[in-house]
Parts: structure tokens; sequence; C-alpha cells
């Protein structure tokens, strides 16, 4: 698989050589503290090609993903800023594009955003006034067309070449249209797409399948998104709890398998054993590691899963 | 029709904390149907407000009127009478239209809405009122299955459902339908999600929303 | 104290409460005089309006009596008594402070004559017990 690169991004780079890619995340701080974000670049550095900054991600604020991958960059990892539709208008939309690609950013991830009724700050204003899909439209049409939603023009060479992405979930519902609305976001223009925390391999298999099948795969880059779980207790709680995402009971059951101390180890086992089986699987070009506040645990996870070292493009 | 729910007793009591005469003013428009602020629930607030008042050993006095409608002009001109019986306030149990009608047409007038107003919508059953509109301005309920994700959605989505779709609920609450899982299941089994509805719905435009500033409707035919 | 006398509306169905009582009457047994019945054609005519006038106009108590559930002339208008019946009584206690048991919903077949004395009794009891309402009393019952 080879592709024209039309940006920057190490990321787009590593894929369009045909390269398995790796992407991290970091959660910037409840703070102003530029250390925690040097601290948690650290584990992630040439241990990934891109790392994911959240955008005030579940509503709660944190220093902005802009900012954050900023200091990312600065250590020497290149960032994929995340952009949520919840907190931003179409016009602050594009004028943080702009900046974001002024500044050196190379990679958009646009999402729609959790409601802010669980994060910190509930009686907030919500903004929506994008959703993802035309999020992805716009910036397609900033880069492409140098157009702004206005219409207005960008001189030639000023446009934000950036890299997008978006987000799928094969787990959420309902099941069968799953597949279409990352057909839409292909359609909308999208680069790459980083699923939900994947637990549930037949269901993402068969995703997998109907994706490659319509042809989703040749146009944009299917990265699967893997967090190992912790323990048993974790397990349970992403089963019951969190919306759109699918634990087997089998998963269950082979966490309960084996004792407490021993949990963390049979996670990071599974873990491996699905980005292995993830090189294998059709029109999957890559993993993205989900490990927020767990993120010193990147590098064991890229060594046992063999992902090291990093391709330099 | 608009939905609205009585104030906390509390805060309407606070409203007449130091007053000796009051009025309350039903509407028999939308908060009659929704059991908000017709005749009977004006009953209620008096009665409420008097046996309060009994309680405390107050001097009040509770008037009770309910107009036709608190949102046409006509219908508040027939206050005149009442409002000239000097009220230390008027509790309006219509939407919040009623209140500003009658604070327009009375200036001097002591005014407090008794009602939150809440949405428009309708009556799933006797008892359960839902949300169905919010006046974007530009209705395209025929582009999704005859349901509206700018109401129904919590964010609004052009293109859901966005990844927090588990089982038909949505992500705030298991209370809540996801509207997107009722269009999108429409759409498959109507044949139409992979070719009419495959195309992404464009950006909507919120000019014609509350986003371009207060609305007004004029019908040059109708004025006088 | 010792001495008052509660003054307490009932609002009694026509198929079962109220002939309960006309049949206490015929058994000549005796129910405090206290309470003073008001016919309603089944409970599901039952208003929250009419117990808050019931107050205003110096009840000390109000009780609402409908057929056993289940056994409604018209299928289901004493559960829709005992739902608005639950909801003033959390209304007047949350609103106004007022002791929930002044208001309550009994249910009762027509040939329960003695159970109708019972409740009488017993309902008398409780408001003797809670002592007079917090309204006072300003003018006569309707």
């Amino acid at each position: 698989m080879s592709r024209e690169v039309r940006t920057n991004s190490n990321l787009e780079k590593v894929l369009a050589a045909g390269h398995f890619a790796v992407t991290g995340e970091l959660g910037p701080p409840r703070s102003a503290d530029r250390a925690e974000v040097i601290e948690k670049a650290k584990h992630l550095k040439d241990n990934v090609d891109s790392v994911n900054i959240t955008d005030n991600q579940t509503a709660v604020v944190r220093m902005s993903s802009l900012a954050a991958g900023l200091i990312l960059q600065e250590q020497g990892t290149e960032a994929n800023m995340q952009m949520v539709c919840r907190d931003r208008n179409r016009i602050a939309m594009e004028s943080d594009i702009l900046g974001a690609a002024a500044l050196g950013i190379n990679n958009l991830l646009v999402l729609s955003g959790d409601h802010q009724k669980f994060g910190d700050h509930p009686q907030a204003k919500n903004v929506f006034d994008l959703d993802s899909v035309n999020l992805i439209a716009t910036i397609k049409m900033m880069r492409d067309e140098r157009r702004l939603l206005s219409g207005q023009e960008l001189p030639e060479g000023t446009e934000p070449r950036l890299f997008i992405g978006g987000a799928f979930n094969p787990f959420a519902d309902p099941e069968d249209y799953r597949v279409l609305r990352a057909a839409k976001k292909v359609e909308a223009g999208v680069d790459f797409l980083q699923s939900q925390c994947i637990y549930d391999m037949p269901r993402f298999r068969k995703f997998m399948a109907r994706a490659v099948d319509m042809g989703l795969t040749e146009k944009t880059y299917f990265m699967a998104g893997i967090t190992p779980l912790k323990s048993l207790g974790m397990a349970k709680y992403m089963k019951n709890n969190v919306p759109g995402i699918s634990v087997p009971d089998e998963m269950i059951s082979r966490m309960a398998g084996v004792p407490k101390e021993k949990q963390v180890e049979e996670g990071i086992k599974i873990a491996c054993e699905q980005i292995d089986e993830m090189k294998n699987t059709k029109g999957v070009a890559g993993v993205h590691l989900m490990l927020i506040e767990w993120e010193h645990m990147v590098p064991t996870i890229v060594k046992e899963a063999k992902l090291n070292p990093r391709p330099k493009v | 029709m608009i939905v609205a729910e009585r104030k906390p007793f509390d805060e309407i009591k606070s409203f007449i904390a130091d007053k000796k005469k009051v009025l309350v003013v039903g509407c028999r428009g939308c908060v009659t149907v929704c059991n908000a602020g017709g005749t009977k629930e004006v009953g209620l607030l008096a009665s409420e407000l008097r046996l309060d008042a009994q309680k405390d050993g107050r001097d009040l006095t509770v008037d009770e009127h309910t107009l036709e409608r608190q949102c046409d002009p006509e219908y508040i001109e027939e206050l005149l009478e009442l409002v000239e019986k000097k009220y230390d306030a008027i509790l309006s149990m219509a939407c919040s239209v009623g209140p500003q009608f009658i604070v327009a047409r009375y200036p001097e007038q002591d005014v407090y809405p008794s009602l939150n107003t809440l949405f428009m919508g309708g009556a799933k059953q006797h008892g359960i009122w839902v949300e169905r509109c919010q006046g974007c301005g530009n209705c395209v309920i025929h582009n999704f299955g005859g349901m509206c994700p700018i109401s129904r959605c919590a964010k609004s989505l052009q293109n859901g459902p966005c990844g927090g779709s588990a089982d038909g609920v949505c992500e705030i609450s298991k209370d809540v339908e996801c509207i997107w899982h009722l269009i999108t299941t429409k759409m498959m089994e109507t044949g139409k999600a992979e070719t009419e509805f495959a195309p992404a719905q464009p950006i909507k435009d919120w000019s014609t929303s509350r986003d371009g500033g207060p609305r007004t409707v004029v019908r040059e035919e109708l004025v006088k | 104290m010792s001495d008052f006398e509660p003054r307490i509306i009932a609002f009694c169905c026509q198929y079962c409460a109220y002939s309960a009582a006309d049949m206490a009457g015929s058994m000549r047994l005796q129910y405090p005089t206290n309470v003073e019945i008001v016919l309603m054609p089944c409970t599901g005519r039952f208003d929250m309006l009419y117990a808050l006038k019931a107050f205003e106009g110096g009840a000390d108590g109000v009780y609402v009596a409908g057929c056993l559930e289940g056994t409604c002339h018209f299928l289901e208008g004493n559960i829709r008594a005992k739902k608005r019946v639950n909801c003033l009584r959390a209304e007047l206690s949350k609103n106004l402070g007022v002791e929930e048991d002044r208001i309550r919903m009994y249910n009762l077949s027509a040939s329960q004559g003695p159970r109708f004395v019972e409740i009488a009794k017993e309902f008398t009891d409780v408001i003797r017990e809670l002592g007079p309402s917090p309204f006072g009393k300003k003018e006569q019952a309707a």
C-alpha cells in the first residue's frame, strides 16, 4: 500500500510507506503544568509514530490540545491534535485549524466530543455547530480547495496542510449502521480513522471485512484501538458502564482466570495477541494505543508486541 | 405545544414574601393542555399560597383568573379591570411569553413567572411530555425519517449516531432514547441507508435559528 | 389539646365506602361525628384541589375512601385517586411542611360496614394525635 503524501505528517508518511503504524495517546494535565506533558512524552518518544492529544476528554477541563501538542512536539514526538465539536463553533474551529497548522501541527483528529453532562462543567452551554462529519469536510475544504466555509480563499501555500483523522466505533449501536457512518467520514475526506477500544474481536473482524468490501480501506487508513485491561474490575466496568464498548464474556473469564496480581500481565498479553492479529487483518493499517494515565506502560507493550523500532521516514 | 412545569413552590413563595394581595393568572393555551398553568393549576397554586399564609398567620389575599391566552394583546387587555384593583404582584402561570406580554401592557405592575418553560413538544401519553422541536427555523425532518435530530439528539448531530449510542439509548442517560438509533434503523429498514441517506448531511445553517438573533414574523396581508 | 375535636372530611365513593357507611348506619354502628362525608361518584373524581379547599375551610384531616384495588366500578378510578393522594401528601409535606398523615387513602368494599367505622375511628385518632391543622380555622368547611 503506497499512497500520495500530501502533508508533512510523520504518521501519514509511515502509513503511506506501507508500515504498520502505531499511535499513542496523551491526556493533557488539569493544570498549566508543562512538566507533566514532558514526563508523559518520555514514555512515548520513539515508541509511536505520533500521539493523540485529547481535547478536554470526558468534558473535563484540561490544558488545550494545541498547547499540549506543541509541548509534545518540542520533545520530538509528533502530535495528533484532537478537536471536539462540543466546545467550538465554526468560527473558532476554522481559526484554531489555521493556528494549529501555522504552529506546526500536522495531524488533526476530529470527534463529536463527550457530552458535558458527565464532565466537570455540566452547567456549560454546548455548541455542536458542526458535527464530526461536517468538520472533516471543512478541514478538507480548507486544505484541498483552499477555502474557508465562508468562501474566503486562502492564498496558495497558506492552506492548513493537515492529515485529517477521525474515529470509528464498531461497538456502538446500531451495529449494522456503524460501517456506513465510517463511510460518511471517508466520503467527507478523512485520511485516517482510529477505533474505539477493541475487546470484541469477532465484531471488529466483521466490521473490517465489510469496510474492506466497501472499498473504504482503499481511501482511508483504519487503525485499531487497543487499551490493555488492567484488571478484572476494569473489564467488568467497561462491559457494564461504558456506552459503546463491548467486552465479551470470554475476555472477562480470561481475566477472572488469573490471580489478581497477574491480571496486569494478562491484560498486556491479550493486547499483544490482539496487535499480532491486527497486523494480519486485512484493511488494518496500524494500531492506536490508548493508555491514558498509563503512558509508562507504552514501551512495554511496544516491545512485547514487537512494534519497535519505529520506522524513520 | 409549549411544555412547561411549575416552578418550585419555595421560589414562587419568595416572589411574594412581602406582598399582601396577589393575582394568579392562568392561560388556557398550551399550559392548560400540559397541565401546568390552566384554571385548575391556578386553583392549586392559589390554594397552596393561601394555606401557606394561613399557616404563618400572614395576611394574604390570593385571587385567581385565567385568560384565553397570554400571548395575544386582546386577551391581556382583559386584565385591565383586575389590574386596577391594585395587586402587589401578578403571578403568571403561562409560558414565559405570558408574563412578558403582561409587563409590556402594564409596565407599573410587578409580574413574576410561576412556570419554567421547557420545550416545544407533545404528550407521549397522559402525564408524559417529550421534546420534539427547537425552532431552528428551517425544518428538515423529512431528511431524517420524520424525526428531528436537532431537538432529540443531545449533540444535535446532523450525521449521527455518535460513539455513545448503545442499546438504543443516549450516552447522557439510559432514560434518553438515541434518536439517531431510530433514524438509522429506519433508514436501514427502508433500504435508504446506503443510497439516499449515504451522503453526509450538509452543514446546518443556524442563521434561521435563535443564533441569528430574536426572530419576528411579519405577514403583511394580516397586518392592519 | 385534650379537648381537641378534629374536623375530618372523607371523600367517599358511592359504590363502596358510601354504601359501607350506609350499612354501618343500618347496623347501628357508631362512628366518630368528626367525620363529614362528601359523596363521590367514584374516587377517580377526587381532585387535589378538593383537599386543599377542605384545609382552607378548616379541616384538620382529609381522607379518600374508594373501592378495593381491582374492583373499581370504573376500572381504575381508585388507582388514580391513590396517585393523587400520594402526590398531595408529598407536595403538602414538602411545600407547606404539613404531616403527610393528614391525608390518607383507604380502600374497602360496600359490604364492609364495620371496616368503615374502623377507618373513621382510626383516622380520627391519627388526626387527634397530630393536633389541629396548622392552617388555623377561619371559616366553616363547605
